[in-house]
């Protein structure tokens, strides 16, 4: 039991932290509260099943091609659909819950809504401390830790980071200071969606695939970033890992948990910003800023 | 005799000054008076039912734009005031075996109560923060109603309840006024003092505590008001559907009330009407029978087009009708048609 909790419990924190990452990177410094984000995160997986399983390939390959694509997809819709209302901020929501639809209807247009697998990336499993593990569960974890290491180091120390994070804290002065800010976004929103694109291709071939898997992790997201805190790297990754557990522990604790799974996470999420309302890293007067 | 002629003379100059002046209030008219003589043109059941759920959507977007739009509290959750209610009013019949009439205005004043439990821990959280947590509110609800199925039938849903009226017409008779009517409050709501504050509070909250007004009352007040409205509207389509299920509190229906209020124009209670009753019978009926589009492929098309109305109209569809025929006059503050040269009233020049 407390195996089970931990095991899953660390997969499902690492996946809703990348998710979490990619999300709060985008509003912090676009201010676009992406509905579509995890919509692109099953993009990601659904791209996988059909090119391993239709057409063939490699899976290394067909992962690859995957998340390139979705990046490529994800910076184009920003460039042509979400850039250009972005100043109505009730028009970008409906903008990419728009997207979130049309990709969520193409999917059950073009596979159905039946349930899909996927292969394991490797198979069996390792015992530790008489735990036992599946290696792909494994490897999930030390990709999202190589992800999460890879974004702080980044954002931290190149200049496109820094840039980055200067567009974060005020537009305009880094506009000033000769950063080209609407490239800056676009680079953002690539990294943003490239991250969900490797959280869909880790979840693969761990989960079930279905046309209606973005709703829940968005719900999630969305929880976890104002828990941790809007535009706060770190809170997300907190956050995460609060919530992902909290999940696991319900589902295998709880009578009839993996009903009030989604219940006790969003009820935890509402003390904590009852309690603080900037979330737990968050800034206050987030409004105020840039 | 005198009398009657003088009520007649008088409600004539009433339509003649304040409704045939914009073209947009001709259009409510007509639009209002083509709904209410539908039956005698078509009494197709299923035609009737698609313009019966448009019209109880309507209501609930246009209470979302009572909240959201004019006090700029985004609601990601309005699921809840809507499914409280209908879950209330379902209940209430079902076991207790109350009238419709009886029970729908209990399942509002629950949804009131919901507007109140959601308004006071919202208060201190503003604008993402509160559109995320609001978000929590209705899923939780869902959570609880799968976790005690002896009461609230889990994922099924209650079903068999009394239906909203014995035929198909008179059902129709009761939603279409209601709506009318209730969309007329709102849109006076909105109007007078309390949506002015609302407003206020939308533009600059920091401003609008400072000139004296009690912004926290004010909130917690759009949020009973439109739970109330909502939760009317919950009421009429428990009754209506004869039951309710969980999809009456889903991340679905919250992100669709936005979605037609947003389409129409928000800050408008017109707007989100307008929105709903363009596009929940063009995709639920318009679509399939006279473009042959299947069912499958509808969701797809709406998405679409919503896409395309808002890259082009931002600020939703009746607002941008709205500033190609409308202009305000710079003096006494009237709206005029866009092709005068001076103001209707005080015969200002208008720019």
């Amino acid at each position: 039991m407390a195996e089970n909790i931990i095991v899953y419990g660390l997969v499902s924190s690492g996946v809703y932290a990348l998710l979490a990452v990619g999300f709060s990177l985008i509003f912090g410094v676009a201010r676009i509260v992406n509905l579509s984000h995890t919509a692109f995160y099953m993009l990601a997986a659904y791209l996988i099943y059909s090119l391993t399983s239709s057409a063939g390939l490699n899976l290394y390959l067909s992962i690859i091609i995957a998340i390139v694509t979705v990046t490529v997809v994800g910076t184009i819709s920003y460039k042509l659909l979400i850039a250009r209302v972005r100043q109505h901020e009730a028009t970008t929501l409906i903008v990419t819950i728009a997207i979130a639809v049309i990709i969520q209807e193409a999917i059950l247009k073009g596979f159905g809504g039946q349930p899909q697998g996927v292969p394991k990336l490797i198979s069996g499993s390792m015992e530790i401390f008489g735990v036992t593990v599946l290696n792909q569960q494994l490897l999930t974890l030390g990709v999202v830790i190589l992800l999460l290491l890879a974004t702080w180091f980044f954002l931290m120390k190149t200049k496109s980071g820094v840039a980055i994070r200067s567009t974060a804290q005020d537009r305009e002065v880094a506009n000033l200071m000769g950063i080209n800010v609407p490239r800056m976004e676009m680079l953002t929103m690539a990294i943003s969606v490239g991250l969900a694109a490797v959280a869909g291709a880790l979840v693969a071939p761990l989960f079930l695939l279905t046309p209606g898997m973005w709703a829940h992790p968005l719900v999630m997201v969305l929880a976890i970033v104002i828990l941790g805190g809007l535009g706060s790297l770190q809170g997300s990754v907190i956050g995460a890992i609060i919530l992902g557990f909290a999940e696991n522990l319900v589902i295998f604790l709880a009578p009839s948990g993996a009903f009030l799974k989604t219940s006790v996470a969003l009820t935890i999420m509402l003390i904590v910003i009852l309690i603080r309302p900037e979330g737990l890293f968050g800034i206050r007067f987030e409004e105020e800023r840039g | 005799m005198n009398i009657v002629a003088a009520y007649i003379m008088r409600s004539y100059k009433l339509l003649r000054e304040e409704i045939f002046v914009l073209p947009g209030r001709t259009v409510v008219l007509l639009v209002c008076i083509l709904l209410l003589i539908f039956p005698v043109i078509s009494q197709e059941p299923f035609i009737l039912r698609v313009l019966i759920l448009a019209s109880i959507f309507a209501i609930f977007a246009a209470s979302w734009d009572l909240l959201s739009g004019f006090t700029g509290q985004i609601n990601f959750g309005h699921a809840l005031f809507f499914g409280v209610a209908a879950y209330t009013a379902a209940l209430l019949n079902l076991n207790l075996g109350l009238a419709p009439w009886v029970t729908i205005p209990l399942g509002a004043l629950v949804a009131v109560v919901a507007g109140l439990v959601v308004g006071v821990p919202c208060l201190r959280l503003r604008g993402t923060y509160l559109a995320f947590a609001t978000l929590a509110f209705p899923l939780i609800l869902i959570g609880v109603v799968y976790a005690i199925p002896n009461i609230t039938h889990g994922e099924l849903g209650i079903y068999g309840i009394d239906p909203l009226s014995g035929s198909r017409v008179a059902s129709y008779y009761i939603a279409i006024p209601s709506m009318i009517f209730l969309g007329f409050i709102m849109w006076k709501i909105s109007d007078s003092k309390i949506g002015l504050l609302f407003h206020a509070i939308r533009e600059d909250e920091v401003t609008a505590r400072a000139s004296g007004i009690n912004t926290t009352k004010y909130k917690l007040l759009a949020f009973c008001l439109s739970g109330l409205f909502a939760g009317i509207a919950g009421g009429l389509y428990a009754h209506f559907v004869k039951g309710v299920g969980p999809s009456t509190l889903e991340l679905l229906l919250s992100f669709q009330v936005i979605i037609w209020a947003v389409f129409g124009g928000i800050a408008t209670i017109y707007g989100p009407i307008a929105g709903v009753l363009i596009l929940y019978p063009l995709t639920e009926f318009v679509l399939k029978r006279y473009f042959s589009v299947l069912s499958e492929a509808k969701m797809l098309i709406f998405a679409f087009i919503v896409l395309l109305v808002l890259l082009f109209m931002p600020q939703g569809l009746t607002t941008w009708l709205r500033d190609k025929t409308e202009k305000i006059c710079p003096r006494c503050k009237l709206q005029n048609v866009a092709w005068r040269r001076k103001c209707r009233v005080c015969t200002a020049e208008l720019d």
